[in-house]
C-alpha cells in the first residue's frame, strides 16, 4: 500500500501534510508507504524522520493541469501509488478536477467536489447559511460605495469590512466603513464583504465526511495559545455538543465528501455559535483527534479505498496538542539531490 | 566525426519558495503544426506575424455545443455574436452551421446583410440604434432588442409613420449575485422598469413582443448566475402569459461564456476553476421547463456565445526578434507581434508556446512585442524554453476580439489566414500596406509641400 | 574580450550542483553550462572557449559566441567570476 500525500510545508504556518501522515502510520492497520509530494526542495516533511519514505517536487497545478498530471504520472510509475492525500487549499481544484484521470491510471481519491469547494468561498457561504438554518455573520455585498450607504438596518456598527480572498478591518461608523472600502477595493477588488462583526472567542471543528452526509467522524478544538500571525499553537478538546451538530448538519446538507475544518465564533453576549468559514481540507491541528481517539486521516484512507468505516461517536475531552518547532540537521547532499533529481529518499 | 548536440549553456540559481525544475517549468507542449499545417509553411508563404483561424475547431466548438445544449432542451438557436469576431470567412463558417448573426450596431448590421443574411435571422441587440438602422431593421423584420425607454418611443413613432409592426424583445439587467452588475443595458428587473417596458409594449399597436433578452456579462465563470438570470426570465415570462395570454417565440441568455484563457490576476489556470460547459447548459435549460408549456409551445432557446466558441480557433504566429537581459538578469524576449494586434492581452495571460523544439531548459522570462512604447508587453512572466532569433512563438486562443479590437498603430496589420478542413490555406484578409492606410486621408492643400534643408 | 576568472574554490558535482560554501547559494547547471564552467577554472580564454564548444558540439561560432557572452553575464549577475 503506497499513500501520496502533499502539504509536508511543516512550518510556522504548516500545512496539513505531516499530521495526516503521523496519523496514518499510527493506526495498527496501515502497513505500506508513504510518498511526499512537495512544491518546495526545503518543505521539513521529505526530510523528517519517520515521515515520508520518499519524496518528490511537483509543478504548482498553477503551471497547468498537464505538465501537473504527467508530472504525478510519471512519480506513479515508480511508485505504483494507491491514493493521494492533497492537503491543501490552492492545490484543491486541481486535483477534484484530475481526480477521473488519476482514477484511470490506478490512483484512487476522496475529495470534496468543485462547487462543494466553491460554496465555502466568503461570498456564498452565508447564503448557504440562510438556506439552511445555519447562524452565520450577516454578510451583503458591495460594489460600489453607494451600495455600502444602502446597507440594511439590521447590520449594526461595528461591521467588519473583508476583501473578497483577504483582509478584513473593523469599522466602527460609515466614513470608516467608506475608508476601508476603498483600501481594500484598491487591493483586492470588488465586491466587498460587509459583515456583522461577532464578538466572542473562536471554536474550530475538525470533521470528515463520507460524501452521503453522514458525519464519520467530529472533534471540536479551542485554541490555548496563538501566535502573532493568528495561528494557534496550543489547543485543546473539548465537550461542546452545538458545535458537533451544526458541523454533521454543515456535512448534511453538503453531503460533503474528505476532510474539512470548520471555523466558529461563539457570540460573548448570547453564547451563540456562529459559523465563519470552512476549509475544504483537514487543518494542521489534526493529529489532536487522532490523539484524542478518532483517527480521521486513517479513516479518510478508509474511505478512499472504498472501505467501510464506523463512525466514530465521541473523543477524550481535555486532551492537548502543543506545537513546537525542532533543528532538523541533514547534509547539502540530500539538498542537491531533491535539486537536481527531484526526489529524496530517507533512509 | 558527426558533432555532439548543441545546448546553451544555463546557470539556474536555487530560491527556496520559488522554482525547481520539477516544480513551476514544466516541459511547454510544442506546436510545430495548425490542423496538420506546418506552422514554418505557414510563415514562410504568408509571413509572420500571421493570424491563422482553424475551420475545424469553429465548427467542432459550434457542433460540440449546440449538441450540448439541444440534449437538454428541445429548442435551440445560437446567433453569432458579431462583435467577437466579424471576419466575414468567420461569420459565414457560423453561418453554415446554422446560427443566425447577433449584431450591436448599424455597421455590424450592414455586414451581416451584406454576408446574405436576411433580416429575420438578425438579433440587433446594442444601445446604440439610428433613426435610419431602426428603420431599415423594421422593415427587414429583424428582432429588435430595446435597450432603454428612449429607444422604445424612438422605435414607437419609427413604426407608426412607416406603419409597419416590428418584432421586438426587450434586454432586462438583474441582480444575479456577480461583479459588476450590468445595469447600464436594459431594462432593471428588480426596480420594475422590465415589467413597465412589457406593459408599454403590449398596449402599442406597432410592437410584438416575441422574446425576452439578458445578458449578464462576460467571462461568467460559475453557472449559479445564468440560473438565476434565466429563472428571472422565466418569471417576466410567466407575468407576459398570465396578463396578456401571449406566448413568447424565444428566450435569449446572451452570451459571457468564458474560453481557456487564463484572466490576469487569477492563480489558478482558467481550465481549473471553469466548471464545464455541460454544467451552464444544465444551469441555464433546467429553470425553463418551470414555465409549464406544452413542449411545442416552450420557447426556444437564444444563446450569442462568441468568446467560447472562437478562442480556441484563432492563433497567432510571431518570430523572435532578439533576446536580451534586463538589469536584474531576468530574461527578456522580443517578438514581432505586439498588443496592437492583441487588446486582449490586456486583461489575459495568453498562453505562449514555441513552435519548435528548443531544449529542456527553461527559464522566465518576459514577453515583449515590437512596439517602441513600453506598454507592449504580451507576457511578464512565462517560463519559455531559450528562443533563438528568427524562432516562431505562437500566442493561443486569440480567435476571440482580438480582430475585432486591434489597433493599427506604429505598423500596419498582418495577414490573417484560415486552415481549411482539407488542410489548404485561404487568406481571409489581406494584410494592410502604406496605400490602404493612407487612402483615406487628405492634405490640406497649404501642407502640400515643405523643403527641408 | 575581457576574460574571466572564477575563484578556486568553487566546484561543480557530477550533477551539475554548485554550492558556494561562502555564501551558502547554490545553482544548478546543464551540461554545456558544466562544461564552460570546468573551461574557466582551468585559465581557458572566451575565444578558446567558443573555439572548443564548435569544435565539440553542433553550433555556429556566432550562436555560441552570443550564448557564453549571455552565459557570463548571468555568471557575473550571480558573482561567480571575476574579471582579470
Amino acid at each position: 500500500m503506497k499513500v501520496a500525500v502533499t502539504g509536508l510545508n511543516n512550518v510556522d504556518s504548516p500545512g496539513p501534510g505531516v499530521p495526516v501522515i503521523r496519523g496514518i502510520k499510527d493506526s495498527e492497520r496501515f502497513s505500506g508507504k508513504i510518498v511526499g509530494l512537495i512544491y518546495d526542495a526545503l518543505e521539513p516533511g521529505a526530510f523528517m524522520p519517520d515521515v515520508a519514505d520518499s519524496s518528490y517536487l511537483i509543478p504548482y497545478p498553477s503551471g497547468g493541469l498537464d505538465p501537473f498530471f504527467e508530472r504525478l504520472a510519471y512519480i506513479n510509475s515508480i511508485e505504483k501509488i494507491d491514493v493521494i492525500i492533497p492537503t491543501l487549499d490552492a492545490e484543491l481544484y486541481a486535483f477534484t478536477k484530475l481526480s477521473p484521470k488519476l482514477a484511470e491510471i490506478g490512483i484512487k481519491t476522496f475529495l470534496p467536489s468543485a462547487e462543494q469547494i466553491t460554496i465555502r468561498g466568503k461570498d456564498k457561504l452565508f447564503s448557504f447559511c440562510e438556506e439552511n438554518g445555519i447562524t452565520a455573520p450577516k454578510n451583503i455585498l458591495a460594489s460600489s460605495i453607494h451600495e455600502l450607504y444602502a446597507m440594511p438596518s439590521e447590520l449594526k456598527f461595528p461591521v467588519a469590512i473583508k476583501g473578497i480572498f483577504y483582509d478584513a478591518y473593523i469599522a466602527n461608523n460609515f466614513e470608516e466603513a467608506a475608508a476601508y472600502f476603498g483600501k481594500i477595493s484598491s487591493k483586492w477588488g470588488l465586491p466587498i464583504i460587509v459583515q456583522e462583526f461577532v464578538r466572542g472567542e473562536e471554536y474550530n471543528v475538525v470533521a470528515l465526511g463520507d460524501g452521503t452526509g453522514n458525519t464519520t467522524g467530529a472533534v471540536a478544538m479551542k485554541k490555548l495559545y496563538i501566535t502573532d500571525k493568528g495561528k494557534g499553537w496550543a489547543g485543546v478538546t473539548i465537550d461542546e455538543p452545538q458545535l458537533i451538530d451544526i458541523s454533521k448538519k454543515i456535512i448534511e446538507k453538503l453531503e460533503w465528501k474528505g476532510g474539512a475544518e470548520f471555523e466558529f465564533i461563539k457570540d460573548g453576549n448570547t453564547g451563540k455559535f456562529y459559523l465563519l468559514e470552512i476549509n475544504p481540507r483537514f487543518p494542521a491541528w489534526v493529529y489532536l483527534a487522532v490523539g484524542a481517539g478518532q483517527n480521521l486521516p486513517y479513516a479518510a484512507l478508509q474511505l478512499a479505498l472504498g472501505e467501510e468505516v464506523e463512525n466514530f461517536e465521541n473523543y477524550e475531552i481535555g486532551k492537548i496538542f502543543i506545537r513546537y518547532s525542532w533543528d532538523l540537521i541533514t547534509d547539502i547532499k540530500k539538498f542537491e539531490e531533491i535539486t537536481v533529481k527531484g526526489v529524496v529518499v530517507n533512509e | 566525426m558527426s558533432k555532439k548536440v548543441y545546448e546553451r549553456p544555463v546557470i539556474i540559481k536555487q530560491h527556496s519558495g520559488l522554482m525547481n525544475k520539477f516544480g513551476s517549468s514544466p516541459v511547454q507542449p510544442t506546436i510545430t503544426e495548425i490542423d496538420g499545417v506546418a506552422v514554418n509553411n505557414l510563415v514562410e508563404e504568408y509571413g509572420s506575424p500571421l493570424f491563422v483561424f482553424s475551420e475545424k475547431q469553429i465548427r467542432e466548438n459550434q457542433r460540440k455545443m449546440l449538441r450540448i445544449f439541444k440534449t437538454r432542451y428541445p429548442k435551440v438557436q445560437f446567433a453569432w455574436s458579431y462583435k467577437t469576431n466579424y471576419l466575414s470567412a468567420v461569420c459565414s463558417v457560423f453561418h453554415q452551421e446554422g446560427s443566425w448573426a447577433e449584431v450591436v450596431s448599424e455597421y455590424e448590421y450592414q455586414r451581416a446583410r451584406k454576408l446574405g443574411v436576411s433580416g429575420a435571422n438578425i438579433i440587433f441587440n446594442g444601445p446604440d440604434k439610428s433613426d435610419s438602422a431602426l428603420e431599415t431593421a423594421v422593415k427587414e423584420k429583424a428582432k429588435i432588442h430595446i435597450d432603454h425607454f428612449d429607444e422604445l418611443y424612438q422605435l414607437l413613432e419609427i413604426t407608426e409613420k412607416l406603419d409597419l409592426k416590428a418584432n421586438v424583445a426587450i434586454r432586462v439587467n438583474m441582480d444575479v449575485g456577480i461583479y459588476p452588475k450590468w445595469d447600464r443595458f436594459g431594462f432593471n428587473y428588480e426596480n420594475g422598469e422590465a415589467a413597465h417596458a412589457i406593459k408599454r409594449i403590449m398596449t402599442s399597436k406597432t410592437l410584438n413582443l416575441v422574446g425576452l433578452h439578458t445578458h449578464i456579462g462576460t467571462y461568467i465563470m460559475a453557472t449559479e448566475p445564468y440560473r438565476l438570470a434565466v429563472l428571472k426570465l422565466v418569471e417576466l415570462a410567466k407575468m407576459v402569459h398570465a396578463q396578456y395570454e401571449t406566448v413568447l417565440e424565444y428566450i435569449d441568455v446572451g452570451g459571457g461564456l468564458p474560453s481557456k484563457n487564463t484572466l490576469k490576476g487569477q492563480y489558478l489556470d482558467a481550465e481549473q476553476l471553469l466548471p464545464s460547459y455541460e454544467q451552464y447548459a444544465d444551469a441555464i435549460t433546467s429553470p425553463l421547463f418551470d414555465l409549464n408549456l406544452p413542449p411545442d409551445e416552450l420557447p426556444t432557446l437564444f444563446l450569442e456565445t462568441g468568446r467560447a466558441l472562437i478562442d480556441d480557433a484563432g492563433y497567432l504566429i510571431s518570430t523572435v526578434l532578439g533576446n536580451k537581459r534586463l538589469s536584474n538578469g531576468k530574461r527578456a524576449i522580443i517578438i514581432d507581434a505586439g498588443v496592437n494586434y492583441l487588446f486582449t492581452s490586456h486583461w489575459f495571460n495568453h498562453k505562449i508556446v514555441p513552435a519548435q523544439n528548443s531544449g529542456n531548459f527553461t527559464e522566465n522570462a518576459a514577453v515583449y512585442g515590437p512596439l517602441c512604447m513600453n506598454i507592449d508587453c504580451l507576457r511578464e512572466d512565462i517560463v519559455l524554453p531559450t528562443q533563438k532569433k528568427g524562432d516562431r512563438l505562437i500566442i493561443l486562443f486569440v480567435g476571440a476580439y482580438s480582430v475585432t479590437q486591434w489597433m493599427q498603430f506604429i505598423t500596419t496589420r498582418p495577414k490573417i489566414t484560415m486552415v481549411m478542413e482539407d488542410k489548404t490555406v485561404e487568406v481571409i484578409r489581406e494584410d494592410e500596406d502604406l496605400e490602404y492606410i493612407i487612402s483615406p486621408e487628405r492634405v490640406p492643400e497649404k501642407l502640400t509641400s515643405f523643403s527641408l534643408k | 574580450m575581457e576574460n574571466y576568472k572564477i575563484p578556486d574554490n568553487l566546484a561543480v558535482s557530477e550533477e551539475g550542483f554548485l554550492f558556494l560554501p561562502a555564501t551558502g547559494e547554490s545553482f544548478t547547471l546543464n551540461e554545456i553550462g558544466k562544461i564552460v564552467i570546468g573551461l574557466l577554472k582551468n585559465g581557458s580564454s572566451i575565444e578558446e572557449i567558443i573555439e572548443r564548444l564548435t569544435e565539440e558540439f553542433d553550433v555556429d561560432e556566432h550562436t555560441a559566441e552570443k550564448d557564453v557572452n549571455d552565459f557570463l553575464t548571468q555568471l557575473k549577475n550571480f558573482r561567480l567570476v571575476e574579471e582579470i
